[in-house]
């Protein structure tokens, strides 16, 4: 198996990886970024390809590093892993709440806020206390909220432009404040640039403790008071009407927000935390339409798109978290999107085809009935060229579509081929839209009094979505009436059944019901 | 403080020498227990940033009525409604339901908010909706029981829903939707019920199913106030009428109410509800 892969695309990626890596000797962004996309390839499809590589820095094939990373072994990949799996947990379920109260920029706005809090706390002591950092970074981002509050309450000011200034503003007074630091001469700064971009690797035990106490609270505040959050999320103006202190609720939600922002920057840093909060929630939330379901998947997200963003920038030693992890989950979304079985793209879009083809199909027998009713039902069978006449299409069209009917059991071929002839089933479908079609007709110009010739459009479309029990209720409204708007007659139930060629006053009939 | 936000308020808009209305018209209540009172404002004045919306509200309501609240637009229906439910701070005034501060009785209180202040591709089902009923007397914390989800199924099938049990909201049509939030303010087993514009956007059936359930309530004694905007409906759907343009113009039974005169003021020089009123009086008489 392993064999299989090694020998077919894989091997291309590798040997594409190596050129570039040639190509671009000093490591620029687009080489970062071509990096990136076929370690995420080669990881996907062919894990034992990159052995060789990987080989030279420790052990022998993705494999292993996989055991390695994942079972906990090494101490430090140990907190790494562990950290992020915290914060899959963490950011996954204040992500659901944070999504469906639609809060997503101020979790972008907090998180770039936070910036500043973090400098000062490093400064507090010249070290990297992450304590220190917690303190500083969880006030500097509940006054960047304060700040957007303070300016949409006083000023004509909308909130998205508020967000946009207190985040970029909060950031820049950050990033000086960081890059000062960064140039200071005494104490142990390392690890400050960490926060722009995070680096699950330099995560300490100190950290993943602060994590562990954070997550630990969401988790207790969201099981315990999930009903609380539910309500005041989807009707805070009932739930206070209840009595729920739903000020409170949003109040304590933007702490538990502030606090995992806080706690993530170390893995993620500070410009993509918010991916971390909104992207899996907002890829849960296109697979299902309840909230504990909503949270659930989105923990389990966050989970799955930490652990795979710290491996991946484990296997490439150097390369950031952040982005790997918001990659990561990207991709999630991309998947949901696509994929999701109830709102995905494809689906939709496969939906969406087979209606059109229905739909052409139905208007093809609609043609085949027309074509019929024409010469009185004399004969059953359609030649392709009165079909092409009847449709305005070429003989061509029309051959792919008896093809389509055929396909479908609803006609068969007649003679040389060149006609058709409905089956039972394809006629009581003809009949069924013909009938949809001249009883909307009828209803329209009796009923609603439009006239006669500006009913036909409307009809075209209605005819293929009127379900049967409709009809019957317009054709009782309708008494039962035989012709439509165009002096046509409209064929009843009993037509159906019977064969049309009663409606001609004639013995002979056509269809359905005929002796077979 | 709530003094001197009233000193900032402009003078009370002129809706005529001669209100209607008159605090004397309460006296009754003096002399009535409070569980014959299930809703008494004294003096409520509300502003959104120092705009009054609301003036000078007195109104006492009787038990085991069906009463419409009708005015025009910005007339404050809504406002008044969300006053007396502690969603709207008052600048003066107090409310009390069946005799005790609005916090002290919320679980007597049932509320059906309009239908657009939610997000309805909120990821929740019908019956999880129905459910949040329940929470006021679940209180914090505590998950709703095997009772409740019996209460909220019977209140469901109250307003024909059952079915629907496990559609999630977004894919329920406008009627379906606000029979949802009344089976919820069902489920609140309330004694007075605030609903607000609960006819908007329904189609005929609905409607009807919501009148029926209406009746059924008040023969149950319970109260019901219904922010209401069609006026030929007011007059048949409700046994008292509380006209309201700022306000009170008047409160009383529908058929003393229900007059030109009254509709006049409280819709003040508008022609075309003007001419709408003059139809709805004339459909009335004949």
């Amino acid at each position: 198996m392993r064999h299989g892969i090694k020998n077919t695309p894989g091997k291309g990626s590798c040997a594409a990886r190596q050129r570039h890596g040639a190509g671009f000797p000093s490591i620029g962004v687009r080489s970062i970024l071509l990096r990136l996309v076929v370690v995420a390839f080669v990881v996907c499809l062919a894990p034992g390809c990159l052995a060789d590589r990987i080989g030279d820095l420790t052990e022998t094939s993705v494999i292993d590093q996989a055991a390695r990373f994942f079972s906990f072994r090494d101490e430090s990949l140990r907190y790494a892993l562990l950290g992020t799996i915290l914060l899959g947990v963490n950011c996954g379920l204040l992500g659901g709440f944070i999504v469906v109260r639609k809060l997503s920029l101020m979790g972008d706005a907090l998180s770039h806020a936070v910036l500043p809090g973090v400098a000062i706390g490093f400064l507090w002591n010249m070290t990297k206390d992450p304590l220190a950092i917690f303190i500083g970074a969880t006030i500097a981002g509940l006054l960047g909220a304060l700040t957007v509050s303070a300016i949409t309450h006083t000023t004509k000011i909308k909130e998205d432009a508020a967000l946009g200034m207190v985040l970029s503003g909060y950031f820049a007074a950050g990033y000086c404040l960081t890059s000062m630091i960064g140039r200071l001469e005494t104490g142990n700064k390392a690890g400050i640039d960490h926060f722009l971009f995070g680096q699950a690797a330099a995560l300490n035990r100190d950290d993943i403790l602060l994590m562990s106490v954070v997550t630990a609270l969401t988790v207790l505040c969201v099981s315990l008071f999930y009903k609380e959050f539910l309500v005041t999320s989807f009707d805070a103006a009932f739930a206070r009407a209840v009595g729920f202190p739903a000020t409170l609720f949003h109040n304590g939600l933007m702490l538990l927000l502030a606090f995992s922002v806080v706690i993530a920057l170390q893995a993620v840093g500070v410009v993509l935390v918010s991916a971390m909060l909104i992207t899996p929630a907002a890829s849960a939330y296109l697979l299902t339409d309840r909230m504990h379901r909503l949270l659930t998947l989105s923990a389990l997200f966050g989970v799955a798109t930490g652990a795979i963003g710290a491996f991946l920038s484990f296997l490439e030693s150097g390369l950031p978290t952040g982005p790997l992890m918001v990659l990561a989950a990207t991709l999630v979304f991309g998947m949901a999107f696509l994929f999701g079985p109830r709102h995905g793209v494809l689906i939709r879009w496969w939906r969406q085809r087979s209606r059109g083809h229905r739909v052409r199909r139905e208007n093809t027998l609609k043609a085949v009935y027309q074509a019929l009713e024409r010469r009185e039902f004399k004969g059953e069978s359609v030649t392709l060229l009165e079909l092409a006449q009847r449709r305005r299409e070429t003989e061509e069209e029309a051959r792919q579509q008896a093809s389509a009917l055929i396909r479908n059991g609803l006609a068969t071929r007649h003679g040389t081929g060149e006609q058709i002839v409905l089956t039972p089933e394809g006629w009581l479908r003809a009949c069924e839209i013909v009938r949809n079609h001249r009883l909307w007709e009828l209803y329209l110009t009796n009923a609603a009094h439009i006239a006669a010739d500006h009913v036909h459009e409307d009809a075209e479309k209605i005819e293929h979505v009127l379900g049967e029990d409709v009809v019957r209720q317009i054709e009782r409204r309708l008494d039962f009436a035989k012709t439509d708007p165009h002096g046509r007659p409209i064929p009843s139930i009993d037509d159906m059944r019977r064969g049309a060629g009663g409606l001609f006053g004639r013995d002979e009939l056509v269809g359905y019901g005929k002796t077979t | 403080m709530p003094m001197a936000d009233n000193e900032a308020l402009p003078d009370p808009p002129d809706t005529g020498p001669d209100n209607v209305i008159h605090p004397s018209q309460f006296d009754w209540v003096k002399s009535a227990s409070p569980e014959e009172v299930p809703l008494e404002i004294h003096d409520m004045t509300v502003a959104y940033h120092k705009k009054p919306v609301l003036w000078g509200v007195d109104l006492a309501v009787p038990k085991g009525k069906l009463i419409g609240i009708v005015g025009p637009n910005g007339a404050g229906k809504s406002t008044l409604i969300k006053s007396i439910m502690g969603l709207q701070p008052l600048s003066s005034g107090w409310v009390k339901i069946f005799g005790k501060p609005y916090r002290e009785n919320l679980k007597r209180v049932g509320y059906v908010p309009q239908r657009e202040s939610v997000d309805w591709d909120f990821p929740v089902n019908v019956m999880d909706v129905v459910l949040m009923g329940r929470y006021g007397r679940l209180g914090l914390i505590k998950r709703p029981t095997r009772k409740d989800r019996e209460i909220a199924r019977e209140c469901l099938d109250k307003v024909k829903m059952l079915p629907y049990a496990s559609r999630q909201i977004s894919n329920l049509s406008g009627g379906q939707q606000q029979r949802v939030f009344l089976a919820r303010a069902l489920a609140q087993e309330s004694d007075v019920y605030f609903m607000d514009e609960p006819f908007v956007g329904v189609d005929a059936a609905t409607e009807a199913a919501i009148v029926e359930l209406m009746h059924e309530l008040k023969e149950k004694g319970k109260t019901l106030l219904v922010v209401h905007h069609d006026l030929p409906t007011a007059k048949e759907y409700f046994d008292m009428l509380l006209l309201l343009n700022m306000r009170v113009v008047a409160f009383g039974n529908t058929a003393e109410v229900f007059n030109v005169e009254l509709l006049q003021k409280t819709y003040g020089g508008r022609l075309t509800v003007l001419s709408e009123v003059a139809e709805a009086v004339k459909a009335s008489q004949t």
